[in-house]
């Protein structure tokens, strides 16, 4: 009997050894990659702050490696003594994340109205459109995201000349609209099928029409769903660069566009391009941060039934 | 799907014959007013009469108007169905007129010589351009670039199943580590072309090359020979693309219930079999849905590579879509580039569905 106490407890101290053991191994790894996923930012802002020489010999930590300096910032016209100047870089660039704005929102925004009233009613209603049932219109639109967007590119290229929609905001929205859509129907899908149609019955039994009850009841209950698809969709379209470098020229073209641009042109200034590139990312390491929730709601939308 | 209703509303509809006859009259005027707005217009085009069009935007509002007034009759002449189908129909109309219209666009455009650039405009060529596609080496390299890309996800899925399973452990700090996971997917691939293929990986003085230099490989050169640049584009991506595979395991992870692999430790089985056994097979589903995904996401790879090494050296980093922009923006030629991307749209509806039914035949239970 003791002899047994005692085994088990030799065994106990061996298991806890490794459980310690397999503990220290898990936070070495998550350091591990946490490093591999934060230091491209981490170099891209220190880079952001130092000069020629500093680059040259690879500094890595402000002010025991460098003393950093604002020029990065400076000659994008952001830094504290040149703030208040005039800037030609600065209106460019402002102009820019205007545009990528103005997309990017319009587009979700579009996307995910059209996007929730079109779940909400394959997840309500059976239709017939000609032979097309429920699950082959949502298959229609679930489709359109294996279609590569080179194929459309060239002749919406071609169709948007003739329209006069080339390099214009509007042209750009609709075809990022068209580009999340399908995301959208299918994080929203989701959503609805998870709410009892019962909510309904009874808004409809008090009197209010399908269009009521669905902007009354439902929509305060899917809206976390919504602002989820809303959230995604943003990353995706505020990220865009191949529709967005083929049909912007000079008036409606997009951040990702500028910093391609930026990058063969003028010989290369390190912390010019850091600062760049830090700028255009920071609405959404914002967002990454503060929306975590969201933006994970939207991406394992569907995925565990 | 089922096919009844799910809401089960009777509604008594009483549409007087005068309100269903000015459902039809709207639709039918408003496409009359398309039809005579793109025959003149195609009149102006061939120099027959001029009506002062510039372009053709005013089609555009028509086309806009009729799609309005279909809506509209549908409540107009079906009533309460009407208002059920006015939730799709929208995103129909707006879908169909943005893919169905430029893809018959695209086939007419995919069988003709258009430069774009010329004052020749469009003409017709038939088959040049699938002949000229059948001795483009530099296309069939593409094709066979994706197919390396593609091979790529298997790791990136292995990578991404061992953070999920490392985030799903007993930790403190969960939420801090899957931000830090989370952000590479928030930076746009310009933007990380840049910070870390032009600026990190820079052969002199990049942290990469100062490390991988430090370990040893004397003459770091991330782009110079075709595997090496290859393997390069596809770390840059997976980097990009793991933490939305490692999210959508973790939700798999965290719905698998905690009983079952306690039974599994009771029942003696150590974590490598209990994962193996119990965890692996649960999560297959889940595993199908993330890889398919991200080979949809793959399947549009361009960004890194027209920022990074334009396709280069040698067409060894090409991806289809990078190498008919590039295509394009050489030769501004649009009747071909569009005949490559036709013929790229066929192997991808081919590939995802062998995959799909590969990945329906895996995925059942195994009885």
């Amino acid at each position: 009997m003791s002899d047994a106490t005692h085994g088990d407890r030799n065994s106990d101290f061996s298991a806890s050894a490794w459980q310690t053991a397999g503990k220290a191994a898990i936070y070495i790894l998550l350091i591990a990659w946490t490093i591999v996923c934060l230091f491209p930012i981490y170099w891209t802002i220190t880079t952001s702050f130092k000069t020629a020489p500093n680059v040259m010999q690879g500094a890595l930590i402000p002010w025991a490696d460098y003393t950093p300096t604002w020029l990065g910032w400076r000659s994008l016209g952001l830094s504290p003594d040149s703030i208040g100047a005039e800037s030609t870089v600065r209106s460019e660039f402002l102009k820019r994340a205007l545009n990528s704005s103005v997309a990017s929102l319009a587009s979700s925004l579009l996307a995910v109205i059209l996007g929730s009233l079109a779940a909400y009613g394959l997840s309500r209603f059976s239709y017939k459109f000609g032979y097309m049932r429920n699950s082959d219109i949502l298959f229609f639109f679930l489709s359109q995201l294996i279609l590569p967007p080179v194929v459309l590119a060239l002749p919406f290229l071609v169709l948007y000349k003739q329209l006069a929609l080339l390099d214009t905001r509007i042209g750009l929205v609709l075809l990022y609209t068209l580009t999340v859509l399908p995301i959208v129907i299918w994080i929203m899908r989701d959503q609805f099928e998870s709410i009892p149609t019962e909510l309904e019955e009874a808004a409809l039994v008090d009197g209010l029409s399908i269009w009521g009850a669905f902007f009354s009841v439902i929509l305060p209950i899917a809206l976390p769903g919504m602002i989820a698809a809303f959230i995604l969709s943003l990353v995706l379209t505020w990220n865009e660069y191949f529709f967005a470098a083929l049909l912007t020229s000079t008036h409606a073209n997009t951040l990702p566009v500028m910093v391609a641009s930026q990058t063969g042109s003028q010989g290369i200034s390190w912390w010019s391009m850091a600062a760049l590139s830090f700028a255009a990312i920071l609405p959404l390491i914002v967002i990454g941060v503060a929306l975590e929730r969201y933006l994970i709601k939207g991406m394992t939308a569907g995925a565990v039934k | 799907m089922s096919q009844g209703d799910l809401l089960h509303v009777v509604t008594a509809d009483d549409i007087s014959a005068g309100r269903r006859l000015f459902g039809r009259a709207i639709v039918w005027g408003s496409a009359l007013i398309v039809a005579l707005v793109a025959a003149a217009q195609t009149l102006q085009q061939t120099g027959v009469a001029d009506f002062g069009f510039q372009t053709w935007r005013p089609v555009l509002y028509a086309y806009i108007l009729w799609a309005a007034c279909l809506c509209w009759s549908q409540v107009l002449i079906r009533g309460e169905q009407g208002k059920r189908t006015l939730f799709v129909l929208p995103a129909a109309l707006f879908v169909i007129s943005l893919t169905v219209f430029p893809l018959l666009f695209g086939l007419i455009i995919a069988f003709s010589s258009w430069n774009l650039s010329s004052p020749l405009g469009r003409q017709f060529n038939g088959l040049d351009n699938v002949r000229q596609m059948w001795s483009d080496p530099f296309y069939w390299n593409a094709l066979r670039n994706m197919v390396w890309y593609s091979l790529a996800i298997i790791v990136e899925y292995a990578v991404a199943f061992g953070l999920a399973l490392l985030l799903n452990a007993e930790i403190r700090a969960r939420k801090f580590f899957r931000v830090a996971f989370l952000l590479p997917l928030m930076l746009s691939p310009v933007a990380v072309s840049w910070m870390i293929g032009k600026s990190m990986l820079e052969i002199r003085f990049g942290p990469i090359a100062r490390l991988a230099r430090w370990l040893g490989w004397d003459n770091p050169s991330f782009f110079g020979s075709p595997e090496i640049a290859r393997f390069t584009i596809m770390v840059l991506d997976a980097w990009t693309f793991i933490p939305f595979m490692m999210i959508m395991i973790l939700a798999g992870l965290q719905a698998i219930p905690k009983e079952l692999n306690e039974a599994a430790r009771v029942d003696g089985a150590g974590p490598w079999k209990s994962f193996w056994e119990i965890t692996f097979p649960l999560m297959l589903p889940v595993s199908i849905t993330a890889v398919m995904i991200r080979f949809i996401f793959k399947l549009k790879l361009a960004d890194i590579v027209i920022n990074l090494t334009a396709g280069g050296p040698g067409g060894a980093t090409d991806t289809v879509t990078s190498f008919i922009f590039r295509e394009y923006r050489d030769r501004s030629n649009v009747g071909y580039g569009t005949l490559l991307a036709m013929v790229y749209l066929v192997i991808v509806i081919v590939a995802t569905t062998v995959l799909m039914k590969l990945a329906d035949r895996f995925a059942r239970p195994r009885t």
